[in-house]
């Protein structure tokens, strides 16, 4: 039996649907993310789970408890909200308290829960502080400290880290995951952000229109997306369409001008097809001597990588080479590109709703 | 001074005496429409009356005696006062609700209620003080109701009630809109924060919502106060000729007794006592949340 479980939940504002039939298990311990672009009802599945939102339809479970219509203040998680929401008249330790307070826990266990959820955060030195006296970061670790310190028994992010800069939100991300594993509650975050969800969760739910296209673990996420609009979202990919020209245990996809061996057993021929390549995925090699040829038309440089947008005869392709320090292709050379042919995968014929998910699709996992 | 120390660049003339020209036409109006009158009050207050050949231009504090020591006056300047205090009370109680209540309105509900709150502003006090002596006249709209329950009729217009409740109605606005205010700068998120850390609603606007908009309740009942302890209108026309406070006091100096020297001193006594009460307030209240909201 799952800890967290949200079955059949639906969501609708009139006649618009924010959430669709959402079926979703959270493990105790789990951390699980809810990924999409905006307006695709991942806060208002937060929102519903923290009681803040009505359920039109579907049932929310809480270890065992049916919590779907309970009060927000009766089912006791721990929220943190993308502005932090602290109570600005109240010092850190004022508000990290204010939830035992609202327990009626006598005060000295209190000073020490406090004490112990401060020092978690690192923040034991600025418990007199106000919240406006704080840092961005700080605020963060307040409203993270607050939202432990009852130790609820899941956690629910915001957009934790969106109100951050780049790096701290780096430093973040890392932090959260750290203290996460360190008290072990089961944790719900809500991003739009792709590298935040797949470098912190156990697993990762994308959500488009209302409705989850794919729960995976990061890793499978990205190297096996369900759906074309997944494939994109998550990492870059370069998308070629084709049609099936030859089936077997390996078809042969015709992209327009070159053929191309794609694993996938089950396409018949006449299928049109959609085929997702990783740009790291993608060598470069001398002309001739790869699986296509190509111009280098710009290239950027990355940093720890070079980022190559070639012209091939399947259309402009991206590829990302790790800086080996060695010189980089030079704009306008002719390269051959090459790959392993069992990293190209075939995307399900459907556009954007996996709701037809191709059975054939999964064989090679 | 440090003859090393650089001097400063200096300005063109035009850019030093800028802010001061623009800031010149309300200078202007301040001193001709506020400063003067009060110093010529001021300069009248210390002059001696006389009954038979009126003022004189001889120096007396007899005026300020009279209204520091006569019972008479104290009476009405702590009428004045409780009933003012009264009236600021009565709206911070129904004010600071009232803003909440709208801010939490959806959409149109929201601007067509505000504006029902705001309307009074647009009538005038004289009207809106005869709209209320008819409702609460012995044979008003409210009597009428009180005969039709089977009670015996009562004595509202003409007393501190019938005050009261005109003084509220016509202060609530200004009590509502710094509240309103302040209610806007709320984090909504606040709100939500506070239920799920087990704070039932009450304990959620008593805990955190309350404290948060106290700078806009306190701007509020500055004003209210303010505005109540001067009021002229409503207690001329609603409290009779027998129920006086200090500005219907002065009113009677001035053009019913001739005494302009009189009138001149319990005006400007209101004004002190005024200020006094109100800078206290603003420092004790404002010495409570000013460590935490800056």
């Amino acid at each position: 039996m799952s800890f967290l479980t949200l079955a059949n939940v639906s969501k609708s504002y009139g006649a618009t649907h924010a959430v669709i039939d959402m079926n979703l298990s959270v493990e105790k311990g789990e951390f699980v993310s809810l990924l999409g672009p905006s307006g695709c009802g991942k806060t208002t599945t937060l929102q519903m789970i923290a009681g803040f939102s009505d359920v039109t339809a579907g049932r929310i479970t809480l270890d065992g408890r049916d919590i779907t219509h309970a009060k927000p203040n009766s089912r006791g998680l721990g929220i943190v909200f993308q502005s932090y929401a602290l109570f600005p008249h109240m010092s850190v330790e004022g508000n990290v308290s204010f939830g035992l307070e609202m327990r009626r826990m006598p005060n000295a266990e209190r000073a020490e829960r406090v004490k112990a959820a401060l020092a978690l955060v690192h923040l034991e030195a600025h418990a007199a502080r106000y919240p406006r006296e704080l840092s961005g970061g700080q605020r963060q670790r307040v409203a993270l400290a607050r939202a432990l310190v009852i130790e609820p028994p899941v956690l629910l992010l915001d957009e934790p880290l969106s109100n951050l800069d780049a790096k701290l939100r780096e430093e973040m991300q890392f932090e959260l995951r750290q203290i996460q594993r360190k008290v072990g509650t089961t944790t719900v975050m809500v991003t739009h952000d792709q590298t935040e969800a797949m470098s912190i969760s156990d697993r990762v739910v994308v959500m488009e229109a209302g409705r989850v296209t794919q729960i995976d673990q990061p890793h499978r996420l990205y190297e096996h997306p369900q759906t074309r609009f997944i494939s994109s979202f998550v990492g870059k990919a370069n998308l070629l369409e084709g049609r099936v020209t030859a089936n077997g245990a390996w078809a042969t996809v015709d992209l327009g001008a070159v053929p191309l061996e794609v694993e996938a057993p089950g396409l018949v021929a006449g299928d049109a097809v959609v085929l997702s390549l990783r740009p790291e995925k993608i060598r470069l090699v001398p002309a001739g001597r790869g699986r296509l040829d190509g111009t280098v038309r710009q290239r950027f440089f990355l940093g720890s990588q070079w980022l190559y947008q070639v012209a091939t005869a399947a259309g402009e392709l991206v590829v990302v080479c790790s800086n080996d320090g060695a010189a980089p292709a030079e704009e306008g050379t002719h390269i051959g590109l090459d790959w392993t042919a069992q990293q190209v995968r075939l995307l399900p014929g459907a556009r954007h709703l996996a709701q037809e998910t191709a059975p054939a699709q999964e064989t090679q996992a | 001074m440090n003859a090393a120390v650089p001097m400063p660049a200096t300005h063109r003339p035009g850019t030093a005496r800028a802010p001061w020209l623009l800031s010149a036409p309300a200078f202007l109006l301040f001193i001709c429409l506020l400063l003067v009158p009060l110093v010529l009050t001021a300069v009248l207050s210390f002059q001696v009356f006389d009954h038979a050949s009126g003022v004189k231009n001889s120096f007396t504090l007899s005026h300020y005696a009279a209204v520091l020591t006569d019972d008479y006056y104290h009476r009405i300047f702590w009428r004045t006062f409780w009933i003012s205090a009264l009236t600021t009370f009565i709206c911070v109680l129904v004010g600071a609700p009232e803003a909440y209540v709208l801010s939490r309105m959806r959409s149109p509900w929201r601007s067509i209620l505000l504006l029902v709150v705001l309307a009074p502003l647009l009538v005038s006090v004289v009207v809106r003080a005869f709209g209320w002596s008819m409702l609460l006249g012995p044979e008003g709209l409210v009597n009428q109701a009180i005969r039709a329950m089977g009670l015996p009729t009562m004595r509202i217009l003409y007393t501190e009630a019938a005050v009261i409740i005109a003084l509220v109605h016509v202060m609530l606005p200004f009590m509502v809109i710094p509240v309103w205010t302040s209610l806007q700068k709320l984090d909504p998120g606040v709100e939500n924060a506070a239920l799920s850390l087990g704070a039932s609603p009450f304990t959620t606007l008593r805990r955190i919502i309350f404290p948060q908009v106290l700078p806009g309740v306190l701007s509020g009942s500055l004003i209210v106060f303010g505005l109540s302890a001067s009021a002229f209108a409503i207690p001329g026309l609603l409290g009779g000729r027998r129920l006086k406070m200090v500005a219907t006091v002065v009113y009677d100096e001035y053009l019913h007794e001739l005494n302009w020297p009189l009138g001149a001193a319990i005006a400007l006594t209101l004004l002190l006592a005024n200020l006094v009460l109100m800078l206290s307030y603003n420092r004790v209240l404002e010495r409570s949340y000013k460590k935490s909201m800056g």
